[in-house]
């Protein structure tokens, strides 16, 4: 069994894939760089990230089974989960053994049904991100909004800001992965924060003068707009999970 | 000196925050209070685009940014401009007889409020009603005043919902149609005898006239559109209205006739059900304390959706004879077991529009089936991976595979076979009320 190890990238798991095919790998598993422990009788085999094989791959995909197959392998990769590298490179190997067929049609196909699940989850997840993000606007004028999400979802959420929020700037921070994605009125890039007052408890002392009227403004109006007669908290609680109240002005 | 002087200054401008403050707030609470009998909340089908670095845009699948206490969606900042009111609707917290708080927002205000909370991702816009004070076209032109200034002076492209005021003129709503993206009027009550009972200073007609005008609308800049690229969108998201359940008389069956109407012939994009919240001792209307007809309100939305995406006719989901819905079961599992006749379904040859029918199977499992079958010989195993509630279907569909369940079909038990062995969030309800059932005063 030979380990091939890669930089947790999509790009470089794509290019562990293509080396499979290119060096007639037989009895092989992809892993990504952090989980070497487990392998330690095994061979290893360093995959360098290569752009242009990994371009390659992602054409192949596109070619036969559109774009909208990339988005899911995306999505799929963003889940996080130890499962993630088999069940990417197995439906690659399906497809490319079934060249005329579009193979992530076929849900009786575990690891197609694997991949919908995912994507389900991981879209369910940047879903909620897209409405979930409370932004607080600072004394320097960033709207500025941390975050814990499920999944690695930060990178699939820049498109939905940047066209939505072109004449702010912003910054979105996960907390859990500890970087965020930053729009300075001209590109989004990633960051990571240097200065951790953003994150403390005391954040108010950053807030612009505005911020906490609008929030007691929009608590006001979360609570008006309830009708009591038709409390539901279970149907509550299944749109809004609790771990997701911190961030939430409305719930805090 | 300057310093005292620069410190009263900004002592007074303080004061002067903090009162005006209070003053949002207070109509916020208002006029939010007010607002809230309004079930709508999409936001979808906008797609306006962010063109020159303004703010916002819509995104065509709509999105809740958080949801109330009792569970619905908060997707725009839905408020009154005003709860003064010339009417007096029985049914409605606002009408004129009604001892209440009143309150009015300047223009400047609701823009305010929206762009603040649109910059936070608070929403995803504005759903801006009214009372109708003055006339309609009084009320009509300041409704028209807060779109016109979001959308021209602050280059707001998020969503923004209107009210339609029955009885406005012509280019007070044409206007409205070219800033709004969605526009609608609330028929509220679904007969017109309940409408002269409750709200005798209204007419049915004349409420239904907006929404003429508006479909009219929508298909002549459609069709200029084709010609002419420039053309601008007149309510892009289309139209929707409002019937409240259960305030007067009327039956399922009529409910949905309506709806059935609307759809078919004013291209309405929803009809949105509202189980009446008593607000009122009137006589003419269920007590105060009543139980809001939350069952009675579900049932009918799944027969909604049964008619946009199952392609139900309304005939079959209810009929004269039958006028109410059966509350125990949901309508798709009850035309089911009034045509068993039509089942089995085979999942591996039948059509996409009969297997949209089996109880169970929803609008994306039917579609995974009929790709997934195309690969091999689907067992219930394999739809239950797909999402599909096995525990209904699997009596009225056969697979590759026998299927023993299908013994059930012929069975006159087969309604409780299902019920035992499925769960309903109403079960509480119905445990404690069951004998009440058959009493067609409840609930109705």
């Amino acid at each position: 069994m030979i380990a091939l190890l890669y930089d947790n990238s999509f790009e470089g798991l794509l290019t562990a894939i293509f080396e499979i095919y290119e060096y007639k790998y037989t009895d092989v598993k992809i892993l990504g760089n952090q989980n070497t422990q487990n392998d330690l009788f095994g061979e290893n085999s360093l995959v360098i990230t290569n752009t242009e094989k990994a371009d390659r791959v992602m054409a192949r995909i596109e070619k036969q089974m559109g774009a909208n197959a990339i988005r899911q392998f995306l999505y799929a990769f963003a889940s996080e989960n130890e499962e993630r590298e088999v069940i990417i490179s197995q439906i690659i190997f399906y497809a490319i053994a079934n060249p005329s067929d579009n193979i992530l049609n076929d849900y009786s196909n575990p690891f197609v049904l694997q991949l919908s699940k995912w994507v389900k989850s991981v879209g369910r997840e940047k879903h909620r991100m897209e409405a979930f993000v409370r932004f607080e606007l600072l004394k320097d004028a960033i709207y500025f909004a941390t975050i814990r999400p499920d999944f690695d979802v930060l990178p699939l959420l820049v498109k939905h800001f940047k066209e939505r929020y072109q004449d702010q700037k912003w910054l979105i921070y996960d907390e859990k992965r500890q970087y965020g994605i930053f729009y300075d009125l001209k590109e989004v890039a990633v960051v990571t924060l240097p200065d951790k007052k953003m994150l403390s408890k005391n954040k108010e002392t950053i807030w612009h003068e505005a911020e906490v009227k609008y929030q007691n403004l929009w608590i006001e109006y979360f609570d008006h707009t309830n009708i009591k007669e038709r409390k539901n908290t279970k149907l509550h609680l299944q749109h809004v999970p609790k771990r997701y109240w911190r961030y939430l002005t409305e719930k805090r | 000196m300057a310093n005292i002087f620069f410190l009263f200054l900004y002592e007074n401008n303080l004061i002067y925050c903090k009162v005006n403050y209070d003053r949002i707030k207070e109509k916020l609470e208002i006029l939010a209070d007010a607002a809230k009998y309004d079930v709508s909340c999409s936001s979808s089908g906008g797609n306006r685009k962010n063109k020159d670095k303004g703010l916002g845009n819509s995104s065509a699948s709509g999105i809740c940014h958080t949801y109330t206490e009792d569970g619905r969606c908060v997707s725009l900042l839905k408020i009154l401009l005003t709860n003064f009111c010339i009417y007096d609707c029985a049914y409605c917290v606002t009408r004129k007889s009604n001892d209440i708080k009143r309150a009015a927002f300047t223009v400047e205000e609701v823009v305010d409020l929206t762009i603040n909370f649109y910059r936070r991702n608070y929403i995803e816009g504005l759903f801006l009603s009214s009372g109708i004070f003055k006339d309609a076209d009084y009320t009509m032109e300041r409704l028209v005043r807060v779109a016109k200034k979001l959308r021209l002076e602050h280059n707001f492209n998020g969503y923004i919902h209107l009210k339609t005021i029955p009885g406005a003129s012509d280019e007070l709503m044409r206007e409205a149609g070219l800033y709004a993206d969605r526009l609608s009027v609330n028929l509220e009550i679904p007969t017109e005898s309940g409408l002269k009972l409750l709200a005798p200073d209204k007419n049915h007609q004349q409420m239904i006239e907006p929404m003429g005008f508006v479909k009219n609308e929508i298909v002549v800049y459609k069709e200029e559109k084709k010609k002419f690229k420039s053309t601008p969108k007149f309510a892009p998201a289309g139209q929707s209205t409002q019937l409240i359940v259960g305030a007067t008389k009327e039956t399922d069956f009529q409910i949905i006739k309506v709806a059935d109407h609307f759809y078919t012939n004013f291209n309405l994009k929803r009809v949105y059900y509202s189980g009446y919240v008593p607000v009122s001792n009137d006589f003419r209307l269920p007590a105060l304390g009543t139980e809001v007809p939350m069952v009675r309100e579900n049932r009918l939305y799944q027969a909604d959706w049964l008619m946009r995406f199952y392609g139900f006719k309304a005939d079959e989901i209810v009929d004269r004879n039958q006028p109410f819905l059966d509350l125990e079961v949901d309508p798709k599992l009850g035309w089911a077991l009034r045509n068993i006749h039509q089942f089995p379904v085979n999942i591996q040859y039948d059509s996409l529009e009969m297997i949209l029918r089996v109880p169970g199977i929803g609008v994306k499992s039917a579609y995974k089936i009929v790709q997934a079958r195309r690969f091999q010989k689907l067992t219930l195993e394999h739809i239950k991976k797909m999402g599909v509630a096995t525990n209904r279907a699997k009596y009225f569909i056969s697979v590759s595979h026998s299927n023993q369940h299908l013994q059930y079909l012929d069975s006159l038990h087969l309604k409780k076979v299902i019920l035992n062995e499925t769960k309903s969030k109403f079960e509480k309800q119905f445990s404690a009320q069951l004998s009440l059932l058959n009493d067609s005063s409840f609930i109705r």
